[in-house]
């Protein structure tokens, strides 16, 4: 295990040995998250899983030439050269296969990323025989390895993730265009083909430059999965871009630190497992668009609709109890309420425990019910509320007094003071003299004991 | 006056002895010989179409008329195999500043991170001009676009959560934002809301009333001469067109709609088959 001074001295740049390594994969993490998020907005994910595997062949033969030529092939700038080239033919063949044929995308797209790399795959075991050459380092553009990195690679790096982010960032309004309705962007005659291809290519320069690093299987989850994880937190698109910038640069500078530290795990695969846990707690609470904030939000509302439906059953039973008197405060049977819904034993009792943890309700001896203070009031401002709704549904949406109390049903547990208040105004003619000093208005239709038909 | 020609003209095939139609170039939007395919299929033969300036036209037919390619057509949006389109006696890619196109709702994904007024905003792109940002005199037209579809007070909601219709008047609102003088609009009255219905009905009379040219492409044949001043009737080839009135007859309903197989559909299979 290594020991917190190692840590530190990884995390802050200050060891010499990893400190190339891991503000490189920084860096691509940044130009990863802007690029990726176009590339996931123009739902190209996949040809970006292609094109990365289009680039095998290129960096074998590539090493080949310089074999050939006389060097020792491993001249990190003529590797990616042939990797942008093969990565080039692989779109190309995509994109002839997808307007000359019928074929799907999808199958243009399987086929290119399989024949492509079965192609690199063959090519390197061949020139790993070549005399002259040391192939021994080119596996490492599959799965992604840092430790040979030098100054020089650096800088290569370093340069074209800065020119990426700051193409992206520079491009923003037509991305967003292209993305978002390229059929409009192109009406206004934007060349959405050249966007395509601009995009394409920026896609393009950081699966080249994340090779070495992340290797070529993995560079396409370094490009979607900050994205997808900043798309759980917000909602607007620069907020988007920056999260996902930041998401990418963490997961570079963290997964190289800690492949730094353990050096048995690949920095690729141990920085795409950071931006993953980074994925998931996003998709579990991120409180946008995560899936427990969802989940949380609609138990809010079901319970909330439960307990209104509890209170105004119990209001109208006490209005029957009261006769023509005043509607007053009294114990009544819980078998009364039963009949007021279509509730289950269960659902009944479940609702009963929560109304009475919320201080709605008083025991009132065995098979009896009593709302508390606070419950009574609350129960006539709901029943107030939904008659109110009712007599509007009446009056302007033309819906009959015998089906009102379904349909107000839906409606009344989102009406916020405001709209209640406008209600009121709405209807003050309506309502007539004897109801407007009573709290809460007659009902509009008969209240029937049977439990309605829930919908 | 050119109703009659083009309806000579729609005959198929066209006899090469009749007089070539004319295009005066001041027409919104002139189409002649128009042929388009999809894959060897035809969708559209020998459109040829003159649209006057400053009327509300509906384009209407079947499903699967060639409604929508018309436009797309019309806005280089998909190759034509023959003939043109000019606006304002201009080919298209020299007169976009002129034409405000507005697409199917479902053409795009609503769930994207953008709000109603980003995408109104959307309208001024082409005037901003490359890497120009949207500054707050745009916004501010963008809020007087969306005031004018009635939904001002939805600018800044994010746009899966607007209703149907309210998607619909932010797309209105984005061509608004072009201010330009042809408007194509592909169904937008589709599956939306009475009010959304009238508000849009209400737009189309203003802009037809400032002069501004719209074609719409439109279903539902009740409303069709309470709306439109001018019809195009389309099924693969302009049936008829001409004032409301006058086009919107059973006899041309009739062609339009009736009678599945005709020798158009005919010759379309033969030369599938010829190819293949």
């Amino acid at each position: 295990m290594p020991n917190w001074g190692d840590i530190v001295e990884v995390l802050l740049l200050q060891n010499y040995n990893t400190r190339l390594v891991v503000l490189s994969t920084t860096l691509l993490g940044i130009a990863a998250g802007l690029v990726g998020s176009f590339l996931l907005l123009r739902k190209r994910s996949l040809m970006g899983d292609a094109l990365s595997h289009a680039t095998l062949p290129g960096v074998t033969i590539a090493f080949a030439i310089m074999v050939a030529l006389g060097g020792d092939g491993k001249s990190l700038p003529g590797l990616l050269f042939g990797a942008t080239i093969s990565g080039i033919a692989g779109i190309a063949t995509m994109l002839l296969i997808r307007n000359t044929t019928r074929l799907r995308d999808d199958v243009a797209m399987g086929f290119v990323l399989s024949v492509f790399f079965g192609i690199g795959v063959a090519t390197l075991a061949m020139v790993s025989r070549l005399p002259g050459g040391n192939a021994a380092g080119l596996q490492s553009f599959i799965y992604g390895k840092t430790a040979s990195m030098i100054q020089s690679d650096f800088i290569v790096i370093a340069v074209v993730a800065g020119i990426v982010s700051l193409v992206s960032l520079a491009l923003l309004k037509e991305f967003l265009l292209l993305c978002f309705d390229d059929g409009f962007a192109s009406s206004q005659g934007w060349p959405t083909l050249w966007l395509d291809i601009s995009l394409l290519a920026l896609v393009t320069a950081v699966t080249v430059i994340g090779l070495q690093a992340v290797g070529l299987i993995l560079v396409i989850a370094f490009l979607i999965t900050p994205p997808t994880a900043a798309r759980f937190w917000t909602n607007r698109l620069l907020p988007m871009l920056f999260l996902s910038a930041i998401i990418g640069g963490v997961s570079g500078w963290l997964g190289a630190s800690i492949s730094a530290l353990t050096p048995r795990l690949p920095a690729g695969a141990v920085i795409v497992l950071v931006a993953a846990v980074v994925f998931l707690i996003s998709m579990l609470f991120a409180p946008a668009r995560g899936v427990f904030p969802r989940i949380a939000r609609h138990s809010h509302l079901r319970r909330k609709v439960d307990r209104q439906h509890l209170l105004r059953a119990a209001y109208e039973i006490l209005e029957s109890l009261a006769g023509d008197n005043e509607v007053r405060n009294t114990p009544f049977p819980i078998a009364a309420l039963q009949l007021k819904r279509a509730w289950s034993q269960r659902q009944l009792k479940q609702i009963l425990r929560i109304a009475r943890r919320e201080d709605h309700l008083e025991p009132a001896g065995s098979g009896f019910l009593r709302l508390s203070e606070p419950g009574f009031g609350e129960a006539a401002r709901i029943t107030r509320n939904h008659r109110l709704w009712e007599r509007y549904l009446i009056k302007y949406a033309d819906i009959a007094p015998s089906h009102v109390d379904r349909d107000a049903d839906f409606v009344e547990h989102i009406l916020g003071a405001e709209l209640v208040a406008e209600l009121e105004a709405d209807l003050e003619t309506e309502i007539d003299e004897r109801e407007l000093t009573v709290p809460v208005p007659a009902s509009p239709h008969l209240i029937q004991a049977d439990p309605p038909a829930e919908a | 006056m050119h109703s009659e020609s083009l309806k000579s003209q729609s005959t198929f095939p066209p006899k090469s002895t009749e007089p070539r139609p004319e295009h005066p170039p001041e027409v919104p939007l002139a189409i002649h010989d128009l042929t388009v395919a999809y894959h060897r299929k035809p969708v559209l033969w020998d459109v040829e179409l003159n649209i006057p300036e400053g009327k509300l036209v509906g384009i209407v037919g079947p499903n699967g008329a060639g409604k929508s390619t018309l436009l797309k057509a019309c806005l280089d949006l998909i190759p034509k195999t023959s003939g043109w389109a000019h606006i304002y006696g201009k080919p298209y890619r020299k007169a976009h500043q002129l034409v405000a196109y507005v697409p199917q709702r479902e053409s795009v994904d609503w769930d994207f991170p953008v709000t109603a007024l980003d995408v109104v905003a959307m309208g001024s792109y082409r005037r901003l001009g490359w890497f120009r940002r949207v500054s707050r005199k745009e916004n501010d037209r963008a809020r007087d676009a969306l005031d004018q579809v009635e939904i001002a007070h939805l600018a800044d909601r994010q746009i899966s959560q607007l209703s149907g219709g309210q998607q619909q008047r932010v797309f209105l609102a984005r061509a608004l934002m072009q201010d330009a003088e042809l408007y194509l609009m592909d169904e937008p009255f589709a599956a939306v809301d009475a009010a959304t219905e009238e508000a849009i009905v209400t737009l189309l009379r203003s802009l037809s009333e400032r002069g501004k040219t719209c074609l719409v492409v439109h279903h539902d044949l009740a409303t069709v001469t309470n709306y439109f001043d001018w019809l195009v009737l389309l099924n693969m080839r302009v049936v008829a067109s001409g004032p409301a009135e006058e086009t919107f007859t059973r006899e041309n309903l009739q062609k339009t709609y009736g009678g599945k197989l005709s020798l158009l559909e005919k010759a379309a299979e033969a030369l599938r088959h010829s190819i293949e």
